[in-house]
């Protein structure tokens, strides 16, 4: 409980009393590039390869003769977009650009960087994680549907390598019977993942103290933190606008 | 002239901090000694925010530091400039966005006024052509001074110097030990530094505080401190082979 209500301070002060428009615009590119383009390639090669994934196992379930092909297709785009895409594009961005930002904080905690903005008289919890908290806010919904699309393209592309569904089929049932609801659910998990895991990445990269052994634990503490969160919010999110 | 008075701090059961109080004056170098473990980097954290006293004030001048706002904190600390024991540059920017920086953030100096700050305070902590490398390409005792001129950019009234010797060769030693009297006599500023060294406090010492066990056992200068009759700082004083050499000779 202890830990929460410090969360929410440190979300207090990262929010409040922060720098000028100026200060914080050229940290935010930075960060956009950091956080979002270096992680096209990973989010990238992963839909991809779950959307082939998703369409042959789909296919090996479906045994009867009286579903048709395209239920393959249509499978495929319900997950990618209800689940797959917001979901696993967040467990592997909390990998890899998580245990970034909690170790790059870290360090700046034991080599008392974060003391020497403290000194000078700047908020540096807002100008340290406020550009990566907006950063990732504007980043991640996009690798989503950049994922998205490589996932549906994925299974596309497995279907027809595979033979287990014609292209005209994959195409129809990509477009049969869409719920658009889907995609703004998906958006909304998207913008929910990407404040939980730069937040708490950054509130474990903050309060790091010792050494370099505790920046580690605080890394690795920081992507098991962001999942849990994250697959709480995405059961939580569910029961709110699918039930 | 900062003045503290009867700081207080605990972590837990831990007394880090008993009653400390004591007047540190302008354009004087003023030093905190003491064994490893004594509270000295803990009581300058006090004075500058990054530890909150259990118990006792901070002013600077007449102004209230520890019950002070937000608002007058900031206005504080912009007054202030601090040395870190590793030098606390940033990472990620080189010397001259690491010296620059304060210009950047706290100032609305222009670009090319900004750049020639930054080359004065450079020369003046004998660094130039260093400009575009980055901390990681530098020695200890160039970090130190990239440090240095970065605590200064801003023409701080207050300057906190946390172990500016630790990790550096004994020429090193002096060389950033004179650099920190001078700064703070020609720019007449409040220097306190952080020590264990007592080269530095023959050195440089002009006032001294020397704190054991989280109490202010002694104060004075290095002029007197030689006469001090307090257990303690003899046994701090005399701990290395040079002292005791030093004082059986001076007996004689």
């Amino acid at each position: 409980m202890k830990s929460i209500g410090k969360y929410f301070i440190f979300l207090g002060v990262t929010f409040t009393n922060h720098g000028s428009f100026s200060t914080y615009y050229k940290l935010f590119i930075d960060e956009c590039v950091q956080i979002g383009l270096s992680s096209i390639v990973i989010v990238s090669i992963v839909s991809a390869f779950i959307g082939a994934v998703t369409t042959i196992q789909t296919a090996y379930n479906l045994v009867s003769p009286l579903i048709p092909r395209y239920v393959i297709a249509q499978v495929v785009r319900d997950m990618t977009i209800l689940e797959l895409a917001p979901s696993i594009t967040a467990i592997v961005f909390a990998g890899k650009v998580g245990s970034n930002i909690a170790s790059e904080l870290g360090t700046m905690r034991i080599t008392e960087q974060i003391d020497a903005l403290e000194v000078m008289g700047i908020n540096s919890a807002s100008y340290l994680v406020l550009p990566k908290i907006l950063a990732t806010f504007v980043m991640y919904p996009l690798l989503v549907i950049l994922a998205a699309f490589l996932s549906i393209f994925g299974g596309y592309w497995a279907g027809i390598v595979s033979g287990v569904i014609s292209p005209a089929d994959y195409i129809y049932g990509i477009k049969f019977e869409l719920i658009e609801f889907t995609v703004t659910f998906a958006m909304i998990k998207s913008f929910v993942f990407a404040f939980l895991i730069s937040s708490i990445s950054s509130y474990k990269g903050y309060f790091t103290s010792g050494g370099a052994l505790e920046v580690g634990k605080a890394s690795t503490s920081a992507v098991t933190n962001s999942v849990i969160a994250v697959l709480c919010a995405d059961y939580l999110l569910a029961q709110l606008f699918l039930n | 002239m900062i003045r503290i008075e009867n700081i207080s701090k605990s972590f837990g059961n831990k007394v880090i901090l008993n009653n400390i109080s004591g007047v540190f004056r302008r354009g004087i170098t003023n030093m905190i000694i003491g064994a490893s473990g004594t509270g000295k980097s803990v009581l300058i954290k006090c004075m500058v925010g990054l530890v909150e006293p259990d118990e006792g004030y901070v002013y600077y001048g007449d102004r209230d530091f520890t019950h002070a706002d937000r608002a007058g904190r900031i206005e504080i600390r912009r007054e202030i400039g601090m040395l870190f024991q590793g030098g606390a540059l940033f990472d990620s920017k080189n010397v001259e966005e690491n010296v620059k920086f304060p210009l950047d953030q706290l100032t609305d100096m222009p670009e090319d006024e900004k750049l020639d700050r930054v080359n004065f305070v450079l020369e003046r902590v004998d660094l130039t052509g260093v400009n575009k490398k980055m901390p990681a390409e530098l020695s200890g005792g160039m970090k130190k001074r990239v440090g240095i001129a970065r605590a200064i950019v801003n023409s701080s009234k207050y300057l906190f110097c946390d172990e500016p010797n630790s990790g550096l060769d004994p020429v090193t030693s002096i060389r950033i030990d004179n650099l920190i009297k001078e700064i703070t006599e020609e720019y007449n500023i409040t220097t306190i530094v952080v020590s264990h060294d007592m080269n530095s406090v023959m050195e440089i010492g002009e006032y001294v505080m020397f704190m054991y066990e989280g109490r202010k056992i002694w104060e004075g200068s290095k002029e007197n401190i030689m006469e001090a009759v307090e257990e303690e700082l003899n046994d701090f004083i005399f701990a290395n082979k040079m002292m005791q050499i030093v004082r059986e000779k001076s007996s004689l």
